[in-house]
């Protein structure tokens, strides 16, 4: 091993240094090249309109609800301290917590039973099963749990039948319903993918060395497949902190969350920079709170 | 030693995956107090099967076993008495050295103080004083090995269990290796049972030795017992080099090579039983005439067919005709005659020292 190593470094030394450097700045162009049409794309049709509304928040707003890109102030952005957004915040966060909470608990078991599976193709047939409702449109989708869950539905007819429960639809219920439904694969493939990459034998050293079954699940699988968790849960929590069409079309649109509420400013309140200013905000946060988290959760794994 | 309690005994042992594999298959086997035994044979022949089982990570479909005693049934790995070094170490690679060791002791709930005193005296043992605080991943193969032995020995186990600790390094550090586990085996006075697929290792390293091939104890003995006198075709062939004639018994201890010459030999099967002759090639010697070799030993006529030189040995084919031909192999010293291709000259070797396998 040394002594290939040796020679490796050796001829290392060796060649043309001038030649070296060339052959890098080269290396590093082609890596350009190949990355240039995903920055073209993402500069023109994500950073550009990012500051198209970062730059509207500042605006001000005509008496007809037209933005006016004059008069530069920052009362859109002094809106967000109001009792009623911060309520809606407290509300939105909530609900993306609790929809996290439950997707992790609902994909933890499953990915796991999955990435147990002995066979591949066994395996790969479960993911694909994971990944089935996708090929059909998400609004389409949730309006068939609308079917489902309104008073004729079967679902409801199930509940009836059995006494459990009642007709869910425009209840909370049925909104945290259709939310664990639409994310639940965003946070089944990163745990799968952190627990089919875990070395079994560590967990079989865990329970030679005295850990019961539960015990050596905490100390050992847990702990090693946190990154998949916190892949997950940014992954699940991000989009259902502005999610709106699920509230909307399974809530009733009863109370009004993030979502709602920023689309509400584009659109009948006609007010573009308050829903600038909100946009910017949530995003600012987001991003301080993903970058805090990978910060102290990649260290420790 | 004779009248104290095995260490571990399995009654019947069968192992099944599925339908139709047998991994292990009706094993009887005693492994005594403060041994050092291992399970030798290649891959596949149920050797780490066996290991997992005693270790309780697999369960026997057929038959039981037990330590010192205990009848283990289906209870699981954390309820045993023994430990395990895993082939890949398995060292947990969210805890630093320390606590990799330490994790035994704190499942069993044992006082803290005491645990920092034991994990102390374990990277003692092993030689790894300084790095407590170092990932596995900033460790090199052979600390990593030492770490995964500490974290099974601080547990004072009643057996260790050692699933081919050394096969992941290199020639050099497993031969350091092999000699510090033997040390630190007779100080620690715990019986080892080591899989192993390398038969210089087990030799080198074992009290006893299994040899296991396709699920089934081929035999079972010490060291040199093993190496002298293979029980059968299968263990002369994977343990040491052996050189093999086919012959025929004439009677109790002679048999007949297919070139027609009758030679001694150890002889377990009756007159006119086809069998395979083993004989090591460097119990084998070479002389020019029938004449200068020893009396009372036997003496075939060859002719020197291919010369290898080794280093330390010398390495002849000596082609004896219709009878096939000896390897032979002699000791590079100054003293050493040296021969040609083509001399002819006269294999000569202790009865003792062939073995009749039937085939």
């Amino acid at each position: 091993m040394t002594t290939l190593k040796e020679r490796k470094g050796a001829q290392q030394e060796s060649s043309n240094p001038k030649l070296e450097r060339s052959a890098r700045r080269r290396e590093s162009w082609r890596g350009f090249f190949h990355a240039a049409p995903a920055y073209v794309y993402l500069t023109v049709f994500f950073t550009l309109p990012l500051l198209i509304v970062f730059v509207f928040s500042f605006a001000s707003r005509s008496r007809t609800g037209r933005p006016e890109l004059e008069g530069w102030n920052l009362d859109s952005w002094a809106r967000l301290g109001e009792p009623l957004v911060r309520t809606i915040v407290v509300r939105s966060f909530t609900m993306a917590i609790f929809n996290t909470l439950l997707c992790l608990l609902i994909a933890y078991p499953f990915a796991y039973w999955i990435a147990t599976r002995a066979r591949q193709s066994t395996r790969t047939l479960l993911l694909v099963a994971v990944l089935i409702p996708f090929w059909s449109n998400f609004l389409v989708r949730t309006y068939a749990w609308r079917m489902l869950l309104d008073s004729d539905g079967y679902i409801t007819q199930i509940g009836e039948f059995t006494g459990l429960w009642g007709r869910m639809l425009f209840t909370a219920p049925a909104v945290f319903i259709g939310l664990v439904y639409g994310y639940l694969p965003f946070m089944v493939l990163p745990l799968y993918a952190a627990l089919e990459r875990m070395d079994w034998s560590l967990v079989e050293a865990g329970r030679d060395l005295f850990a019961s079954g539960p015990k050596a699940f905490r100390k050992i699988t847990l702990p090693l497949s946190k990154p998949g968790i916190i892949a997950g849960s940014i992954l699940v929590f991000i989009p259902s902190l502005g999610a709106y069409v699920t509230p909307d079309i399974l809530g009733g649109a009863k109370t009004t969350l993030l979502g709602n509420y920023i689309v509400t400013q584009f659109g009948s309140a006609r007010n573009w920079p308050f829903g600038s200013a909100l946009s910017g905000a949530i995003l600012f946060v987001m991003l301080l709170a993903t970058v805090a988290y990978f910060r102290t959760g990649g260290r420790t794994v | 030693m004779t009248d104290s309690i095995a260490a571990v005994s399995l009654h019947g042992v069968t192992k099944r995956f599925g339908e139709d594999v047998v991994a292990v298959d009706d094993v009887d086997l005693e492994i005594r107090d403060g041994e050092f035994f291992s399970l030798l044979g290649p891959s596949g022949c149920g050797k780490t099967t066996t290991l997992r089982m005693i270790a309780g990570l697999e369960f026997p479909t057929d038959g039981s076993i037990e330590i010192y005693g205990e009848e283990m049934g289906i209870s699981p790995p954390n309820k045993r008495p023994v430990n395990t070094v895993f082939q890949s170490y398995a060292l947990f690679p969210h805890m630093n050295v320390e606590d990799n060791i330490g994790f035994g002791l704190r499942m069993q709930k044992i006082d803290p103080a005491e645990i920092r005193t034991k994990v102390g005296e374990a990277i003692e043992l092993v030689q790894m004083t300084g790095m407590e605080k170092r990932r596995p991943n900033a460790l090199s193969g052979g600390q990593q090995q030492r770490v995964a032995l500490a974290r099974a020995l601080v547990n004072r186990p009643k057996v260790l269990l050692l699933d081919e600790p050394l096969g992941a390094l290199d020639l050099k550090l497993r031969q350091t290796m092999q000699l510090e586990l033997k040390d630190i085996q007779s100080e620690v006075g715990i019986s080892f049972v080591y899989v192993t697929h390398d038969q210089e290792e087990a030799l080198t390293m074992s009290d006893r030795i299994a040899v296991m091939n396709e699920g089934r104890m081929e035999q079972v003995g010490r060291s040199e017992d093993i190496y002298d006198s293979p029980g059968s075709l299968f263990v002369a062939g994977f343990v040491g080099d052996m050189c093999f004639l086919t012959a025929e018994v004439v009677e109790a201890g002679a048999v007949r090579l297919s070139g027609g010459e009758i030679v001694r030999a150890r002889t377990s099967d009756a007159a006119g039983t086809s069998v395979t002759l083993a004989l090591r090639p460097e119990m084998l010697h070479l002389y020019a005439e029938a004449s200068e070799a020893p009396s009372g030993r036997n003496a075939v006529k060859g002719s020197i067919a291919r010369s290898v030189f080794n280093g330390g040995t010398m390495f002849y084919e000596v082609d004896i005709g219709a009878g096939g031909s000896f390897d032979v192999r002699v000791e590079n010293k100054p003293s050493m005659r040296r021969w040609d291709m083509g001399d002819s000259v006269v294999v000569d070797f202790h009865p003792e020292a062939a073995t009749a396998l039937a085939q």
